[in-house]
């Protein structure tokens, strides 16, 4: 299969480019940053998302959904990367609709991807348990108690945790802490008075909570895939988050070094433009071929993921480790090209270099992949 | 089925059948491969039949049409032919700069004389080229060359010295750029020319280079006539006079794509990663790791940009072929490619500790990682530096002003 888009995907992309020019530019990120709303996004702007089949990208047709796979999350999120949309698009559309389509039973199928696809329902996924990621150090507790669970323990840096419907709780049922065996995903109504949720703002000025649990009682029927065998489907979801974030951030560098590469053109010093300067030529060089890499690392994850989503978890890692230097290398090359504008907060570039450097710690930095991946070729 | 799944089928059945074992060993390297020429002897019978099968089909040269000696294969065709042979490790039958580089320019710029001779020579794997570009005092400013062409009615009269000619000394033809007028600028001036290297007054040097082998020399031109024309409308000349640099440029592309394409850290990646070879020559901790947390670091990097870089290739070369060409992006590729061969041979030694840093009594021995090691420093020089690349990519992707 050829490794560029079809003419459907094409479509999607323009679409979602003509959208969110108008809807959801980068101004009105700084409008919702600047206002403080309670959700920390705009709830207007999900709907109309929703209504254009967005919030249903993944889901398959009968679910409601449009059936775009992964191809066409990546291609919405590239968008919102340049544009700096926020929305529970990654939270829901990707992370909530991914555990439930691909691990989901038959009646919890029925019950949320219509609720996604249509934009009613938020979901958010609890996973790390301390600053940094690490999926296979979870302890947060679900004991047996009676017919069911108990479930205890906290979570941090929940991405749209504070407003979420539904959580879907990564918790350790049995084994000790750093054994992949004993993990168990529980779909859980995030309103339970058990549930204490707290809004961290981040610097991104995009939307995490810390969320802690005291006993919250639930059944088998709460349980998302496999008892004791969670650890699977947690990958799962988290590849798809990370090819997802990965194309997100692969869409904020592109457009950072586009504003750049403008820059470089139009403003003089020494009575030159800046951009005549080998120095400055050289990195834009450099960095102009990096981002050819980036694009189809994570081209080619998205395409894993949608011939062969159970296999697809090592590309997706590389794919996040790849993007991540990247994007990161692409912002910090954007502020420093500027010259003192870009450290302005009036200047958009220092936007994306925030958004950035959340969406790179977030499942698993670049060394974190690495490390992964080396560790899963054997050395 | 679609025509290219038929394609794909077909093409599968026929490597199986035609393409020898000892062809597909997986490690193709610039010493196995078959080069062809004049002086050129089969290293084995293997290398001789698979040769004269492809030779039969057209797949020495697979897109080049049919009446010059190739197979007239779509690009879509042609990448699965790729595809095919890479799957079972096939070498190439033939590879030479005659291929990478002359055809292209002269499919782009040749009468069809020349073409039909020149190309149906290469194909045939019967004569072998060498590139005449550099001199000592041209190399990233390579229009400013000075080895003079003059008119002399019936031939052209040739004088100067080129440098850097790689395998001048076994080659039997150049492609060569000369200065034909002095007084125009200086990309204005030049033309593009081929010559015969058996003809008088031509002369090369071996380079002895920091790896000690040397396929590289200098080549000196004196009083060497050529001819106006090698049969009717068969010029030397390839294009127009004096507009030689459009020629040279466009074989420039060529020959970025080409070394933008090789394959850097070929069988160091999949199986035979770089990795898997560190972990058996220095272990593993106890956590599963290599017993070296910067080797490995590095390591996993160089492989993770190769996993990048190769995925580039293929997606550039998908999108050329949909429509948008490869363009000043084969300047990308070089740039990468080059670095990525460096890195690779670079970890190797490290890896290798002092082991490899050991030679002969004879010296550095030709093929060896020392010797490999020593040599792929000139690959981000050759074909046009990596700041040139950069230059190039400022310029021409990216639109940069100049000074
Ligand atoms: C936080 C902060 C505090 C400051 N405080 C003061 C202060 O107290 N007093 C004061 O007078 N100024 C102050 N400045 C201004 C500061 O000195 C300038 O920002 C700085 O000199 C860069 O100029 P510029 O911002 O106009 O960038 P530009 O000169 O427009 O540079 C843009 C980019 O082009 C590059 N560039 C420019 N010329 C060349 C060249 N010839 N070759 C290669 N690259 C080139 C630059 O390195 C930069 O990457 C401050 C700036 C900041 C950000
Ligand atoms: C192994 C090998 C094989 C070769 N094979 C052939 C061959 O078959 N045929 C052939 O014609 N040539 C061949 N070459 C020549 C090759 O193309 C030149 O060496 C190359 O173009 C660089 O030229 P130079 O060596 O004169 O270096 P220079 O041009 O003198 O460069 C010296 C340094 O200055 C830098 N530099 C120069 N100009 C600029 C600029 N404008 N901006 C920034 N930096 C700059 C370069 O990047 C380099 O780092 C070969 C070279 C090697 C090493």
């Amino acid at each position: 299969m050829p490794l560029i888009l079809s003419e459907e995907q094409e479509m999607l992309q323009d679409a979602a480019n003509g959208f969110l020019a108008e809807k959801a530019p980068v101004s009105a990120f700084r409008k919702v940053r600047d206002n403080k709303p309670a959700d920390g996004f705009c709830r207007e702007l999900w709907s109309e998302m929703a209504e254009m089949g967005w919030a249903g990208i993944i889901v398959e047709e009968e679910h409601g959904g449009s059936g775009f796979g992964y191809v066409g999350a990546g291609v919405l999120a590239e968008q919102m990367g340049r544009n700096l949309t926020a929305s529970p698009f990654f939270s829901t559309s990707v992370l909530g609709a991914t555990a439930i389509q691909q691990y989901g039973t038959e009646k919890q199928k029925e019950e949320n991807l219509a609720a996604i696809s249509s934009g009613e329902k938020l979901y958010a996924l609890a996973v790390d348990e301390g600053p940094r990621h690490n999926p296979s150090r979870i302890a947060f507790s679900a004991k047996p108690s009676g017919n069911g669970f108990t479930l205890s323990g906290a979570k941090t840096f929940v991405a749209d945790g504070h407003v979420a419907d539904k959580l879907i709780i990564a918790a350790r049922t049995s084994g000790e802490q750093g054994d992949p065996q004993g993990i168990t995903l529980f779909l859980v109504d995030a309103n339970a008075p058990e549930i204490t949720r707290e809004y961290t703002p981040m610097v991104d000025s995009r939307n995490a909570a810390n969320i802690s649990i005291d006993g919250l009682e639930v059944t088998g029927d709460d349980i998302l895939g496999e008892l004791d065998g969670g650890y699977g489907a947690l990958e799962g979801i988290l590849s798809a988050g990370r090819a997802v974030l990965s194309a997100e951030m692969s869409g904020s560098a592109q457009q950072v070094f586009g504003v750049t590469t403008d820059y470089l053109k139009e403003r003089e010093q020494f009575g030159q433009k800046i951009g005549s300067f080998q120095g400055l030529q050289h990195r834009a060089a450099h960095l102009a071929t990096e981002i050819e890499m980036m694009k189809s690392a994570v081209l080619k994850s998205l395409k894993d993921l949608d011939a062969d989503f159970d296999n697809a978890g090592m590309t997706c890692s590389l794919a996040k480790a790849k993007t991540g230097q990247v994007a990161q290398l692409a912002t910090k090359e954007a502020i420093q090209m500027h010259g003192g504008i870009g450290v302005t907060d009036e200047y958009d570039v220092g936007l994306y270099f925030k958004r950035v450097h959340v969406a790179q710690q977030m499942f698993g930095d670049a060394g974190f992949h690495s490390d992964r991946w080396a560790k899963n070729s054997g050395f | 089925m679609s025509d290219l799944e038929n394609f794909r089928t077909e093409v599968r059945a026929w490597l199986q059948e035609n393409c020898p074992e000892e062809m597909r060993d997986g490690d193709i390297t610039a010493e196995n491969q078959c080069w062809g020429g004049r002086q050129w002897e089969f290293q084995s019978e293997a290398q001789k039949v698979w040769f004269e099968r492809a030779l039969a089909k057209g797949y020495t040269v697979p897109t080049w049409p049919k009446e010059y000696g190739g197979a007239g294969l779509s690009a879509d065709e042609a990448k699965i032919l790729d595809e095919e042979r890479q799957a079972i490790d096939a070498r190439k039958p033939l590879s030479n700069f005659g291929i990478s580089m002359l055809g292209p320019a002269l499919l782009a710029y040749g009468t069809h004389e020349q073409k039909a001779q020149h190309l149906t020579a290469i194909a045939r794997g019967e004569i072998r080229w060498c590139q005449g570009y550099s001199e000592p005092g041209a190399g990233s400013d390579l229009a400013s060359l000075k080895t003079k062409c003059e008119d002399k009615g019936d031939h052209w009269l040739i004088n100067g010295q080129k440098i850097w000619t790689s395998n001048a000394d076994i080659s039997d033809w150049i492609f060569c750029l000369v200065r034909t007028d002095f007084d125009a600028p200086k990309h204005k001036g030049i033309t593009f020319i081929l010559m015969d290297m058996a003809s008088e007054g031509i002369s090369v040097k071996p380079i002895v280079l920091i790896s000690g082998h040397s396929p590289f020399c200098e080549t000196f031109f004196d009083n060497v006539k050529v001819p106006k024309s090698y049969g009717e409308n068969n010029a030397s000349v390839v294009g127009e006079v004096n507009r030689g640099w459009d020629v040279a440029k466009n074989l420039l592309v060529h020959e970025r794509g080409m070394l933008g394409t090789m394959s850097p850290l070929r069988g160091t990646s999949g199986p035979e990663s770089l990795g898997k070879y560190a972990a058996e020559k220095i272990g593993l901790d106890a956590s599963g790791r290599l017993d070296d947390p910067a080797l490995r670091q590095s390591i996993a990097q160089a492989e993770l940009d190769n996993w990048a870089y190769n995925l580039t290739v293929e997606r550039l070369t998908d999108e050329a072929n949909a429509g948008n060409g490869l363009g000043a992006k084969s300047s990308m590729l070089k740039y990468a490619a080059s670095e990525l061969t460096k890195r690779g041979t670079e970890l190797r030694m490290d890896i290798e500790g002092t082991t490899a840093a050991t030679i002969g009594e004879d010296g550095i021995e030709y093929g060896s990682l020392a010797n490999n090691w020593l040599y792929n420093r000139a690959y981000s020089i050759l074909g046009g530096t990596t700041e040139v690349q950069f230059n190039i990519i400022s310029k021409r992707v990216l639109g940069l002003p100049s000074q």
